[in-house]
């Protein structure tokens, strides 16, 4: 049973974590997480989840706990934004690296420094390489449906890696919206119950976990474990069908928009998402043949299906809400443009940086966006391979 | 298939076969790896002196002191690194400590 | 009180085929810590000496469950293990009982690892913490860390022609542990083998966290001879440097008064760390660590109610 409520992206999540029913949380307040911690608490205080709640002194803590939690054969969460994020850096490593089916939304919040608790990527973006599956969400339904999926592919047998669902901070974790949620049973027939096959506390089957492998066999285990990513994208799909069947929404690794006859497509993630496909729609409106690539699954990378989608496009720009100091760009924008490589169709493809540390992102921005496209595809030329989009001169 | 080669991944195992996360579900399996070659000099137990009070097998840091039906039993070689403390806590001299090549069992090379 | 015949028909936890180093303190103070435990076992490990020497992979020596997760949260990764336990268990997920322990180094514990271990005491998780204090960084070879006794020469706080080894006293762990009004803290010496049984046995059946740091002597770091481990282990508290006693509750009680006094340089002058104390231009640290080791004695005795 759906019903139709307004939420928003906090308390939605807190929400998918309560019909989810974690075995254990272990989470410190960050904002603009902390009012899922603090939902979460009063869920406990209540006695309306069964979970043990860790009230951890730090983020690395909690991911610590977390990780134990998980190997004991727990279904453990915890969840964070930014600073918190990157105090757990080592460990988020780890939790990957141990397989360790963990799920933590993460409400996307710049880095210090300066010190600053608005949107961008710069958190999670940093943590791509860390082996955790990251799923973006473009509102509160997404951030539920997300978290509800996440389990899913989390705990499946074939992927069995921590699951990062995103959203972005301020604009959705305290967004008031309209969203469809399911009753609790629905979400707890869908999430099933965990059965680990290696857990600490096995009576019968002891095993060690983290131990020390050198040169003889650290390579064969990591080269496992990226089979493991490779494996989720099937996964994600095939949970994504199921979860359409339950709630009637429809999620793939990205959302195509208007892309099927466009020319001119911006690659884009998150909330900024939505401001993005009114723009398309204008210019739609105007005759001009645009189109969007909104982008769910940042990892495991949909490199094929990504070059599948655009690569009839002439002219291309990606969104990137985080630098990464390269001189190349955001972190989005060197595995788009490498995925298109081999598309060898002669893709212009340029990145937009915006949006750090919150700064807003309106309609007037990506239709430059769309009119440097235009010209581009015209002139085959463009003025600057990395924009940035909002910043004063 | 010896006990052995059951509990222990060989060495030449490809990523497919590896253990999850290098998980090692086969616990306590280091009996099957044998330290005893890392000993210069070895302890060897006077039974006639040996009053049982097992503080040798308390003060091993490598359980290779066995003791058996609470009595001291024998020493495990494959394991005992020769570190000489079980010689020095026993209050009744009751273990010699001498060279590695002095007996006949010769060097246990572990692997 | 379990005798050596008792306890050597129990089922030895850590096996042999571990490679820590031949008379590794590491050994016997897990050994005796293990063996007090009634009930099946979680164990976490710190990063350092310990967990490489026991976990290489594909070998374990560990016949109970385990988890190294990193060098710095092992109390934080014990206590989410705990957590999980007592949600299953709530839950009817799983029917056995069960304890809990993590061993760390003293850089693990000391220094790395003790906002993780503060957090999991003041939480109260039913989980037993032991130190292993061997005073350095032993793993990466040597380094000081804040349990390295004043003078020592280690490699981060070497002998050199300006500064005569470690500058600082080592921090009082035990007692920062005990204030953290746990209902166990305790500080222990394998050699006296009766009262590390007798208070890891406390450890495991209190009701909530418990403490307990263990002086475990590393042969390579130190530089006395392999065997003489027992020596150095005795003159440690009998010179009053590594005194034994326990916290219950609040209460605090001295385990063992020496019956003499025996200056610390019985003790240090057994080991090479401490070597270039003796020349004549730095009497005056011994002088000053017999100080030091004298003041924390009064507190301590002030404490224990001894005086
Ligand atoms: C975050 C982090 N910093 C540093 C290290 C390197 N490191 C590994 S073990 C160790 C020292 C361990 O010392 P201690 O805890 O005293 O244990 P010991 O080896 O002496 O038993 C260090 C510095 C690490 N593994 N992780
Ligand atoms: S310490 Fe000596 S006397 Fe005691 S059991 Fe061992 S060998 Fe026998
Ligand atoms: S020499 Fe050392 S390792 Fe060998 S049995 Fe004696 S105490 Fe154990
Ligand atoms: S270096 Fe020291 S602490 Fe480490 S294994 Fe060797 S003796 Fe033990
Ligand atoms: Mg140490």
């Amino acid at each position: 049973m759906n019903k139709k409520v307004a939420l928003t992206g906090n308390e939605a999540v807190a929400l998918s974590m309560k019909q989810i029913n974690p075995d254990v949380v272990a989470a410190y307040p960050i904002t603009p997480q902390t009012e899922i911690v603090q939902f979460f608490s009063s869920f406990v205080a209540n006695g309306q989840v069964d979970t043990e709640f860790v009230t951890v002194e730090s983020e690395h803590s909690a991911m610590s706990a977390t990780v134990g939690a998980s190997a004991a054969g727990a279904r453990a969460m915890t969840a964070t934004s930014a600073n918190g994020l990157a105090l757990m850096w080592e460990v988020v490593y780890i939790a990957a690296s141990n397989r360790l089916p963990i799920v933590m939304p993460v409400v996307n919040r710049a880095l210090s420094a300066p010190i600053n608790i608005h949107c961008d990527h710069s958190d999670t973006m940093g943590a791509r390489d860390s082996g955790w599956i990251q799923l973006y969400s473009e509102n509160s339904q997404e951030a539920y449906d997300n978290m509800i999926q996440a389990v899913r592919i989390a705990e499946h047998p074939d992927v069995l890696l921590p699951v990062m669902v995103m959203m972005d901070g301020f604009i959705i974790s305290h967004g008031l919206e309209n969203l469809e949620v399911m009753d609790d049973e629905s979400v707890k027939d869908f999430v099933g119950t965990y059965k680990p096959d290696h857990y600490l506390l096995d009576i019968e089957n002891p095993i060690t976990m983290g131990p020390l492998a050198l040169f003889d066999f650290y390579f064969e285990v990591k080269r496992q474990q990226a089979e493991a990513m490779k494996n989720a994208k099937d996964v994600i799909l095939d949970v994504a069908k199921e979860y359409k069947d339950l709630s009637g929404r429809e999620y793939g690794l990205f959302e195509s928009y208007k892309l099927d006859d466009a020319e001119i497509a911006i690659v884009v993630m998150s909330s900024a998402a939505g401001t993005g496909k009114y723009v398309v729609d204008k210019l739609r409106e105007e005759g001009k043949k645009a189109g969007l690539l909104k982008l769910r699954v940042f990892r495991p990378f949909p490199h094929k299906e990504i070059a599948e989608a655009l690569k009839h496009i002439k002219a291309l720009a990606v969104m990137d809400r985080a630098e990464s100091f390269s001189d190349f760009g955001g972190p989005l924008f060197a595995p788009i443009r490498s995925a298109l490589f081999d598309v060898k169709n002669d893709i212009k493809v340029v990145d937009y940086i915006y949006g750090l540390g919150g700064r807003d992102i309106v309609p007037p921005h990506i239709e430059k966006v769309f009119n440097d496209l235009e010209e581009i595809k015209e002139t085959g030329k463009y003025d600057k391979l990395v924009n940035y989009l909002g910043v004063r001169e | 298939m010896n006990k052995k080669h059951e509990k222990v991944i060989a060495p030449d195992v490809g990523w497919r076969n590896v253990t999850r996360a290098g998980i090692i579900p086969t616990a306590g399996n280091a009996e099957y790896y044998e330290t005893g070659g890392w000993r210069t000099k070895k302890p060897v137990w006077i039974e006639d002196k040996c009053i049982h009070c097992l503080l040798c097998w308390r003060f091993c840091p490598d359980s290779s002191v066995i003791a058996e039906d609470g009595k001291f039993g024998r020493f495990d070689y494959e394991h005992c690194k020769g570190c000489g403390i079980c010689v020095n806590v026993c209050p009744s001299d009751a273990i010699d400590f001498i060279d590695e090549g002095e007996t006949s069992e010769g060097r246990n090379d572990g692997e | 009180m379990a005798t050596l015949k008792e306890q050597s028909k129990k089922e030895q936890i850590l096996t042999g085929g571990h490679r820590l180093c031949a008379g590794c303190g590491h050994g016997i103070a897990v050994r005796m810590v293990l063996n007090a435990a009634e009930d099946p076992l979680v164990i976490g490990c710190a990063t350092g000496c310990l967990e490489v020497a026991t976990t290489i992979y594909p070998y374990t020596a560990w016949r109970s469950s385990f988890i190294h997760n990193a060098f710095e949260n092992a109390a934080a990764t014990i206590s989410g293990v705990e957590a999980a336990y007592k949600s299953l268990k709530k839950q009817g997920k799983i029917k056995d009982d069960f304890k809990f322990i993590a061993f760390g180094g003293d850089g693990g514990t000391y220094d790395i690892g003790l906002q993780s271990l503060s957090g999991a005491m003041e939480r109260g998780h039913n989980i037993v913490y032991v130190c292993l204090d061997n005073g350095a960084y032993m793993n990466t070879g040597i380094q000081r860390s804040s349990a390295t006794p004043r003078g020592a020469d280690t490699t981060t706080s070497p002998v050199g022609k300006v500064i005569p080894g470690k500058q600082q006293f080592r921090k009082d762990l035990t007692a920062i542990m005990a204030e953290h009004n746990i209902p166990y803290a305790a500080q222990a010496s394998p050699n006296n083998w009766r009262d590390l049984y007798n208070k890891a046995k406390k450890a495991f059946e209190v009701e909530g966290p418990a403490f307990i740091n263990v002086m475990a002597p590393c042969p390579r770091g130190w530089r006395y001879n392999t065997p003489d481990i027992a020596d150095i282990l005795k003159l440690a508290y009998e010179t009053r440097y590594w005194p034994l006693y326990e916290v219950e509750n609040g209460e605090w009680k001295l385990n063992y008064k020496p019956k003499k006094y025996v200056p610390v340089e019985e003790w240090l002058k057994l080991q090479g760390r401490f070597r270039h104390l003796f020349r004549d231009e730095n009497r005056y640290i011994i002088d000053e660590i017999q100080a030091e080791v004298d003041r924390r004695w009064e507190v301590l005795l002030e404490r224990c109610g001894e005086k």
